[in-house]
């Protein structure tokens, strides 16, 4: 059961909804709890074991961190001023040995069902090479469903209360429902504790007003996803399955056709997660800002993905980046080598550490790893030539803001992304390299045949159009004009033929039933 | 307040810390300014600032950081 299936969408959802709206407000996270654990159990089954003991876990490590606080609190509130800043310290210094410990178990359950396999076949390879024989075992199980995100909640809310923005939480009840509410299960966002928690365990009526406005992101996502995304599937498939037939031109448009698959399946997901989220009264993080209007990688990491990122950011770069060691290197590089080369060395180092992270947090595999190195090395180069490209920009009398330039920025930025998705979707690195090559090498212009990617002429057209409604969407988007209230706003007739209309191309233009293959959503396997 | 301007200007002399409200959102300050920033702040003003403080709100703005400084001395 995945969120674009009818039973989920026709059966289980309204289902919920209806025991929820039923049940008086304060036992309603009891009906969003037990929906969770059924929705879990109907796709991992006994693996439900893993997401209770992360509950549990973190749960007491909450309540282990706040003890030491507050028991440290009363000695140094009781102390002479002198003695109070080494009883920081200590106090400091006790909180810091729980959560590291909280933290290690968490990352490690996760390093252990994710990626022992991974660590074990290549130690295995390096030591047949050497002529040794194969020393670990590899493992036959199925990862949980989404423990790669509920484990970023677990160690985000574990550090959070360590740094004292969020209560250690004394109810279970509403811990286990912030790990596990189940429209964020299978793909994020990646929540923070106070932005959910709390109104997850609210039990908010159902608003007429959240309602259709849920309903109306929940269709823009399921049209993004099954009309374009699970379109593009097949031709994506069989260009990447069988790369050596083809020329670089249909690679190259593999690529393009693979990126635009991946944005519609993941956004469009998330859509229908947000719009699951606003129909309980809950407001989810966004994961997505338009990607594909960035003018940098930098910019587009705090478009694509976003709570990944900042999860990234605030647990992993400024802590490294601001630690002692790292800190003293940005203070004497700024000493000797100016403002912008300063603090480079520091930032990179940290962004180094924060790129193989993200690399392998996508999977067990070199070709994610590479993905992590080669967004690394794109911002890596961008803060190196900075000034470099300050200078020619003055030189050419180039405003920086100027259209053409932007329009320059934002196509050599999406070039660039697809070109990681390449690597990222191949089936292996290797694979991924060859068909670069190819691209680069044995560039040719694709036949009128091959630029239909093994579509028909019907699907090309559907998904010329569909892309067009959502780039011209986005545009409005961009400009800030409020799409949604303007649609809300409209007379009752208008408003109705435009829900009418995206249920209506969803159901005629959905790439569902003969001649297509049911498409997971993407992230989920994450 | 001058002591802080001084250093901003110094980091970043691009912007005009006396109106602007957008430092961050703007891109004025990048993450690599704010990593400058942070351990000038801390030597200068004596005090420590927090991961949990590095957020574009504190950021965003002169004035904004000024009342961070000041906070983060009482404590």
């Amino acid at each position: 059961m995945t969120y674009q299936e009818p039973i989920f969408l026709l059966v289980f959802l309204p289902a919920v909804l209806l025991v929820y709206h039923l049940m008086p407000q304060k036992h309603r996270w009891k009906v969003l709890l037990a929906a969770s654990y059924v929705f879990f159990w109907s796709i991992s089954g006994k693996m439900l074991i893993f997401l209770l003991l992360s509950t549990f876990s973190i749960h007491h490590f909450g309540l282990w961190i706040d003890t030491i606080r507050q028991d440290e609190d009363a000695v140094i509130k009781a102390a002479e001023k002198p003695e109070r800043k080494a009883l920081r310290e200590k106090k400091k210094h006790r909180m810091r040995r729980v959560l590291a410990l909280g933290i290690v178990l968490h990352i490690g359950l996760l390093l252990c069902l994710k990626y022992i396999n991974f660590f074990g076949t290549n130690v295995n390879l390096l030591l047949g090479a050497l002529g040794g024989p194969g020393l670990f075992p590899t493992f036959q199980w199925v990862l949980p469903i989404g423990i790669s995100f509920y484990t970023m909640q677990a160690v985000s809310y574990l550090v959070d209360v360590y740094r004292g923005t969020a209560p250690a939480d004394r109810s279970l009840g509403r811990l286990a429902l912030y790990m596990g509410f189940f429209p964020q299960l299978m793909e994020g966002p990646i929540c923070r504790y106070s932005q959910t928690a709390e109104a997850l365990y609210e039990g908010r009526p159902i608003l007429y007003a959240n309602l259709t406005s849920g309903i109306q992101r929940i269709l823009y996502g399921l049209f993004k996803k099954m009309v374009i995304a699970d379109r593009l599937n097949l031709g994506v498939n069989t260009i990447f399955d069988k790369y050596p037939m083809h020329g670089g031109g249909v690679i190259f448009l593999g690529m393009l056709a693979y990126t635009c698959q991946l944005y519609m399946d993941f956004s469009g997901i998330m859509d229908v997660v947000m719009g699951m989220g606003e129909i309980f009264g809950i407001k989810l993080p966004e994961n997505f800002r338009r990607p594909f209007f960035s003018k940098s990688i930098s910019e587009f990491w705090t478009r694509w993905h976003i709570t990944l990122g900042a999860w990234f950011r605030d647990y992993i770069y400024y802590p490294l980046s601001l630690s002692g060691p790292l800190k003293k290197l940005t203070t004497n590089g700024r000493k000797h080598l100016g403002n912008h080369f300063g603090p480079l060395m520091a930032g990179s180092i940290a962004l180094f550490c924060v790129w193989f992270s993200n690399g392998l947090w996508h999977g067990a595999a070199w070709s994610y790893l590479f993905f992590g190195m080669y967004h690394f090395v794109l911002i890596l180069l961008a803060n190196l030539t900075e000034p470099f490209t300050r200078k020619v920009l003055e030189w050419l009398h180039i405003p920086r803001e100027s259209f053409g330039y932007r329009v320059f920025r934002i196509v050599r930025t999406s070039l660039l992304v697809c070109v990681g998705e390449l690597f990222f979707r191949a089936n292996g690195l290797r694979a991924g390299v060859r068909m670069f090559r190819t691209m680069v090498t044995d560039f040719s212009i694709p036949t009128l045949k091959e630029l239909q990617l093994g579509l028909d002429r019907f699907d090309v057209l559907i998904v010329v159009v569909a892309v067009l409604v959502v780039f011209i969407i986005s545009i409005l988007q961009e400009k800030e004009i409020p799409l949604r209230q303007t649609v809300s706003k409209t007379p009752v007739v208008v408003r109705w033929a435009v829900y009418y209309a995206a249920i209506l191309a969803i159901i005629f233009f959905g790439a569902y039933g003969v001649g297509y293959v049911p498409v997971e959503p993407m992230y989920a396997g994450f | 307040m001058e002591k802080l301007l001084e250093i901003l200007r110094e980091i970043q002399p691009d912007a005009d810390y006396e109106t602007c409200t957008t430092l961050v959102t703007d891109n004025y300050l990048d993450s690599l300014a704010i990593l400058s920033l942070v351990a000038e702040l801390e030597e200068e003003f004596d005090i420590e600032i927090p991961t949990v403080e590095i957020v574009p709100a504190n950021f965003n703005s002169a004035q904004s950081m000024w009342e961070m400084i000041q906070r983060l001395e009482e404590e």
